[in-house]
């Protein structure tokens, strides 16, 4: 609730955030900027700098320079924000201050990449830093410094590009909330521009291809042959999402739900028929218009979406923090592999739909199995116990003694491909239709458990075991029945998988797997399926689409892992629910006064006026 | 005979004899008050009750049928439900839906049913959803529309306390124990909290017997005041008996009750 | 999360559900099945002769020392759990560091005339220099990671730590490098010592002597120093003792600081003894010791050190004993997966470990 313009002088507070006596901290912003100059020294150690800068994304930068200009365009806007104010106070006004404050980081972070800099072009540290390269500083193209040489020029140049960036992205705290928004807006869109350029490009040449509209020159528009995204495409993008943004965040606008809400039951379903048939319709196309790659990584992407939403009843829905899921990912793979291979030790080479009743019965056996010993288990506890058994599973399929059936390190290998009647699904773009099936009947699955008795009963004793055993929640058969659900729905992942790879090795299912489906479902938001959507294209599409992420990927899912507990623990795209109970409780706490004031009206002297306090 | 009877109930704690023989007799549709100096043995005779701690010796009784050794969650079904002295909501899920959750001894869809939205569950889901927004209706317009859908979780304190009492009216009680209903309320709060533990009772029949330090609440609703200390019966009767009892007066004696 | 609170009714409870008495069968079934197979299995091994009493003590040995660089490592996962409650997944990590810093110190040392001339003073610096970084990381995990999620129901800071872990794993990977490490030979060190009957390679002689100092001045930290008080303080209950006055924040850093330190030592001796460290060094040694400090008591730190002995004794006499007795082809491939079966069974049948957890009171 921001009053008028005086900025208030307060005394200094006790140690933590409350410094409101100036409008920006100063010491924050050293902070700050150290943190980023390391940070930027890091990615250059770490080869991420050299990696990136293979690709070309806008003119003639490259993904490296935009990650080595992306530091201090961050710690400068974070370093240049004012501080959080008590109620009651005023809110400063922004001015100079937040401009030096991102000055100042900006700066720091280039002393500390002037030092990194120079460290690395005087002593050979390649020995034991093996990736910094001389093309990082001594030879061309000398990527730290842009190009110049180290000496005067080089050092003067990090610096004051480093401390102009900071400075800038401190002015973004001069501009109003909403046009700040939109130029987020715009850079968001023009580095999705940037960095799907494969897919974007495809995507228009596709269309042009398959429904004979006039959409290939776009493509030559926005994008050089570099793969870069052109200036004036970056140009039109920028200002079709300011545009955009600026339009539909106007005062008094209302969100499109608000809008639906007059509408009859039957439009209202109508519409939602509409969209749902849409969408089909688009992803009908979709293998189509993307082509074989492309579809590829969307199958490679499903597949890991169907075991995230499967993991997501386990974890999301049931509160049980499964990290052996990799096991029955593992045990629908050699299923399917053992019954539809001639080479397996079965040998009996049946067709993939004759398999999957199996699977799901070995799924069921394995969830019954991992779940009985642990149902008295403490979260943390149970959390070590399925990684255990998860990496006995991966043991025992490499193991020799086990090779007569599972083919030890060889594996099994001749998997037949899935065949509906005498279509065999051989591509990946055939291939797409079946992983999509299945991913719907997860999603299926998974909202009509969550609203159901079922659904309830888990998110109860996930809340609290003991109120939900006291209401008449079968905890033994809740505990079971979420883990059978989800071994199934990774019983269908591997049996997919098993089929798209045509064999199946035990090194596929080690425990990374189920670490990375846990990063999608935290980083998309527990219990939300959109979010879980999302973050598994994000997380698992993206380095399979641009080959320099999948080298860090493991790296940056770490990171991300860190940074979404800290800020986040809900998820980027987090179901509803969540973000309101972590983030917006004064909204509803405002709803409830405008409310509250029409309720007054309504209702009789017996209601009372006053406000909610939380 | 009486709707609920507690005959000899002894219960230790290690060393600690937490109640002690005690016996006590509630009849159908009263509302009762347990008062008593912090320690007494209340919340532990409520435990005990709900069987969410093994019974000691004893009998309990209700409608004639001994309850001793039952999983609370058979209790429930019974017809006892509870409230507890500190919240304990499933803050994540809705208010509508921690309602929700008190009809699940009532109610029996499975995993398949709810895949295959069976007529019987779609019936189910829809008496279930119903019954928890009337209890919600029952406190006014506090917890009902939009707050349907809001987590438990950005609820006042006030407001929990009622979803609390909300949900364990929807598991259809026959006997509530609601443990501290007014702890942490102001004044007008736990007026309008008294004025409807009232209603409760007179709309629907149910009995009730609740924990207080709140004097003000004992006197207001109660019919009869029972006073245990040391986890034994020590006072029982009207509130002016009670309230006038030396040993009563005894027992409070270095604590401040709060008086009407 | 949820607490968990499963707990049978006592011996009162008459119409239970059936579901609690067949899980209860069910997993008397698998600890008579476990017992049975390692009782025939032993027997089977030990009556077969197929190895030689030497033998066997080879493996005795090798499992003291294995076990004792287990220990090390408990040492931190106990101290932690035991003050903050939650396991933390990266300690692995900060061993790996420590074996990985040993490589580099180590091998920039023998390529001077120290290493030749006074190789055990080099041995000592290059074992405070592990000790140092390992300390570090552990301290620079806890002020980033783990302190602005102190108080949070624990499996956040879990989480957390299971994102540390892969990211160290992985920064060393892009810093360093995936290939394997060799640690430079010690002449010093080559050798056998023969004890008792028993033969010990001069390198576990090193392993196990420095353990036991280190032990036994981690045991005189904790008992005598004003520090380990408070260390022990904290331990039994934060609130009481801020209320005393102690600095619960310090207290935390310092555990963390030892623990890291101890395991450093250990990714030092790990080194010596196996001589090849790399990136995913840390997860196996990691999970091994946690099970470690859960078998010996979580928060009960000679029970870190009990854990640590045993489990590596279970691991290096357990293929020979138990598996080969069964008939188990390639039986010391499975080494990993005895270790991982101890896991599972100490967790399910023995969470609260052979001497007895020590944590800190869990407010309600």
């Amino acid at each position: 609730m921001a009053e008028p313009t005086v900025a208030v002088e307060v005394p200094v507070a006790a140690e933590g955030e409350l410094l409101a006596a100036r409008q920006v901290d100063l010491w924050r912003a050293v902070r700050l900027g150290l943190v980023g100059g390391l940070t930027a020294a890091f990615v250059s150690a770490n080869g991420m700098v050299a990696a990136f800068s293979e690709r070309a994304v806008l003119g003639g930068q490259t993904l490296g320079s935009l990650l080595l200009v992306a530091v201090p365009v961050l710690v400068g806007y974070l370093a240049g924000r004012p501080p959080p104010v008590l109620q009651g106070f005023a809110t400063p006004r922004p001015g100079w201050r937040n401009v030096a404050g991102g000055l100042v980081a900006g700066l720091l972070s280039g002393v500390v990449m002037a030092v990194f800099v120079t460290l690395i072009a005087t002593f050979d540290v390649r020995r034991i830093l093996i990736n910094v390269t001389p093309g990082l500083v001594r030879e061309a193209p000398r990527l730290l410094t842009f190009g110049l040489e180290l000496g005067a020029g080089g050092l003067v140049l990090i610096l004051a590009l480093n401390a102009a960036l900071g400075a800038v992205a401190g002015t973004l705290h001069l501009l109003p909330a909403r046009w700040r928004r939109a130029v987020f807006a715009a850079a968001l869109w023009v580095l999705g521009f940037a960095m799907l350029q494969p897919v974007i490009v495809q995507v228009l040449r596709g269309i042009q291809a398959e429904l004979r509209i006039w959409t290939a020159p776009l493509a030559d528009f926005l994008y050089e042959p570099t793969g870069a995204l052109s200036v004036p495409g970056a140009v039109a993008v920028a200002a079709l999402a300011f545009g955009i943004h600026a339009l539909l965040t106007r005062e008094g606008r209302r969100p499109v739900r608000a809008r639906l809400e007059p509408l009859p039951e039957r439009s209202r379903r109508l519409l939602r028929l509409v969209v749902l048939a849409g969408i089909l319709f688009v992803l009908g196309l979709l293998p189509q218009i993307l082509g074989p790659f492309l579809s590829e990584v969307l199958n490679i992407a499903g597949i890991f979406l169907l075991m995230a939403l499967g993991l997501n009843i386990v974890v999301g829905l049931a509160g049980l923090l499964d990290l052996g899921y990799v096991a029955f990912f593992a045990v629908g793979a050699y299923t399917t592999a053992l019954l539809t291979s001639p080479q397996s030790s079965l040998g009996v080479g049946w067709i993939f739909w004759a398999a999957v009743p199996f699977v799901v019965l070995a799924a069921a056996v394995s969830g019954l199995a991992v779940g009985t010993p642990v149902l008295r288990m403490r979260g943390d506890y149970l959390a070590i116990v399925t990684l255990g058994f998860g990496e006995i599973a991966r043991l025992l399929f490499l193991s020799d003694w086990l090779k007569p059936t599972f083919g030890g390190a060889q594996g099994i290998i001749q998997v037949r491909d899935i065949t509906i009647g005498p279509i065999e699904i051989g591509g990946p773009q055939a291939f797409f239709y079946v992983i999509f099936c299945f991913v719907l009947l997860a999603a299926y699955v998974t909202y009509a458990l969550q609203d159901s008795r079922v659904g309830r009963a888990w998110m109860a004793m996930r809340e609290d075991e003991a109120v939900a055993d006291a209401m008449g929640v079968n905890i033994v058969t809740a505990k079971l029945s979420a883990f059978i659900a989800g071994a199934m729905l990774a019983g269908f992942g591997g049996a997919l998988f098993a089929s798209k790879i045509g064999s199946v090795f035990p090194h596929s299912f080690s425990v990374i797997v189920s670490i990375t489906i846990l990063v999608v479902i935290i980083v998309g938001g527990m219990a939300s399926v959109p979010g879980v959507v999302l973050a598994s294209f994000v997380l698992v599409g993206l380095p399979e689409l641009l080959r320099e992420f999948a080298e860090y990927r493991f790296l940056i899912y770490g990171a991300l892992l860190i940074f979404m507990m800290q800020r986040r623990p809900e998820g980027f795209i987090p179901s509803r629910r969540r973000a309101e109970e972590l983030h917006e409780e004064e909204i509803s706490q405002d709803a409830g006064l405008r409310t509250q004031a029409t309720m007054q009206q309504q209702a009789g002297p017996a209601e009372d006026g006053r406000n909610e306090t939380s | 005979m009486a709707l609920f009877e507690i005959r000899g109930l002894t219960r230790d704690f290690g060393g600690v004899r937490a109640i002690d023989g005690l016996d006590l007799d509630v009849d159908d549709g009263e509302i009762i008050s347990v008062i008593g100096p912090n320690g007494a043995g209340k919340t532990t005779l409520f435990n005990l009750v709900t069987g969410m701690i093994p019974a000691g010796q004893g009998d309990i009784r209700f409608e004639g049928r001994s309850i001793v050794g039952l999983r609370p969650s058979q209790i429930l079904e019974l017809g006892i439900a509870r409230t507890f002295q500190n919240v304990r909501l499933f803050p994540e899920m809705s208010v509508r839906e921690n309602v929700m959750v008190a009809r699940h001894c009532r109610t029996r869809s499975g995993m398949l049913k709810a895949i295959f939205r069976a007529p019987s569950f779609r019936r189910e889901e829809q008496e279930t959803r119903q019954r928890a927004e009337q209890a919600l209706a029952f406190f006014g317009s506090r917890l009902i529309g939009w707050r349907f859908d809001t987590p438990a979780r950005s609820l006042s304190y006030a407001n929990r306390r009622r979803l609390e009492l909300a949900r364990a009216m929807a598991s259809e009680p026959k006997l509530l124990l609601l443990d501290e209903p007014t702890a942490g309320m102001n004044p007008r709060e736990t007026q309008e909290l008294t004025e409807l533990i009232q209603r409760l009772r007179d709309e629907t029949g149910v009995t009730i017997v609740l924990i207080e330090h709140d004097m003000r609440v004992v006197k207001g609703v109660s019919e009869r005041v029972v006073v245990l200390d040391y986890g034994q019966k020590i006072a029982e009767g009207a509130y002016a008996d009670v309230a006038s009892n030396d040993r009563v007066i005894e027992a409070y004696l270095g604590k401040t009750a709060t008086t009407a | 999360m949820a607490k968990t609170s499963l707990e049978p009714r006592g011996s009162i409870a008459v119409r239970r559900r059936f579901q609690l008495p067949i899980v209860d069968s069910f997993l008397w079934l698998v600890r008579i099945a476990a017992i049975v197979l390692i009782v025939v299995g032993a027997f089977n091994s030990l009556t077969s002769g197929r190895l030689s009493g030497q033998q066997w003590r080879d493996l005795v040995v090798f499992g003291i020392a294995q076990g004792s660089v287990y220990a090390l490592i408990a040492l931190g996962y106990t101290m932690v759990y035991g003050i903050l409650r939650f396991i933390n997944f990266a300690h692995g990590e900060v061993f790996m560091i420590g074996a990985m810093t040993g490589f580099y110190v180590s091998d920039g040392l023998s390529r001077t005339w120290l290493w030749e001339a006074q190789p055990f003073i080099s041995l000592l610096i290059v074992l405070i220099c592990c000790m140092t970084v390992s300390a570090l990381i552990a301290v620079l995990l806890e002020r980033v990671a783990y302190r602005p999620l102190r108080g949070l129901p624990r499996l956040l800071p879990f989480i957390t730590a299971i994102g540390a872990s892969f990211f160290l794993q992985y920064t060393v990977a892009t810093l360093f490098g995936t290939s394997v490490k060799a640690y430079p030979s010690v002449d010093a060190l080559t050798g056998v010592v023969t004890f008792l009957g028993f033969r010990i390679l001069k390198v576990q002689v090193l392993v196990i002597v420095a353990a036991l100092l280190m032990l036994a001045g981690l045991y005189l930290y904790v008992e005598k120093t004003k520090a380990g008080r408070a260390i022990r303080a904290v331990a039994e209950d934060p609130e009481i003792a801020q209320l005393m006055g102690l600095s619960v924040d310090r207290t935390i850093v310092r555990v963390f600081a030892i623990g890291g330190a101890l395991a450093g030592a250990a990714g030092f001796l790990f080194g010596l003894v196996f001589q090849n460290v790399h990136f995913l060094s840390g997860f196996l040694p990691g999970i091994k010791a946690f099970t470690a400090a859960v078998l010996g008591g979580i928060g009960n730190i000679p029970g870190a050190v009990l854990g640590g002995l045993l489990l590596g004794s279970v691991e290096s006499l357990g293929p020979s004993l138990v598996l080969v007795g069964l008939g188990i082809p390639s039986a010391h491939q499975l080494k990993d997966v005895v270790a991982f079966l101890a896991l599972v069974l100490v967790l399910i049948f023995r969470p609260t470990g052979i001497l007895g957890e020590r944590v800190s009171e869990e407010r309600a």
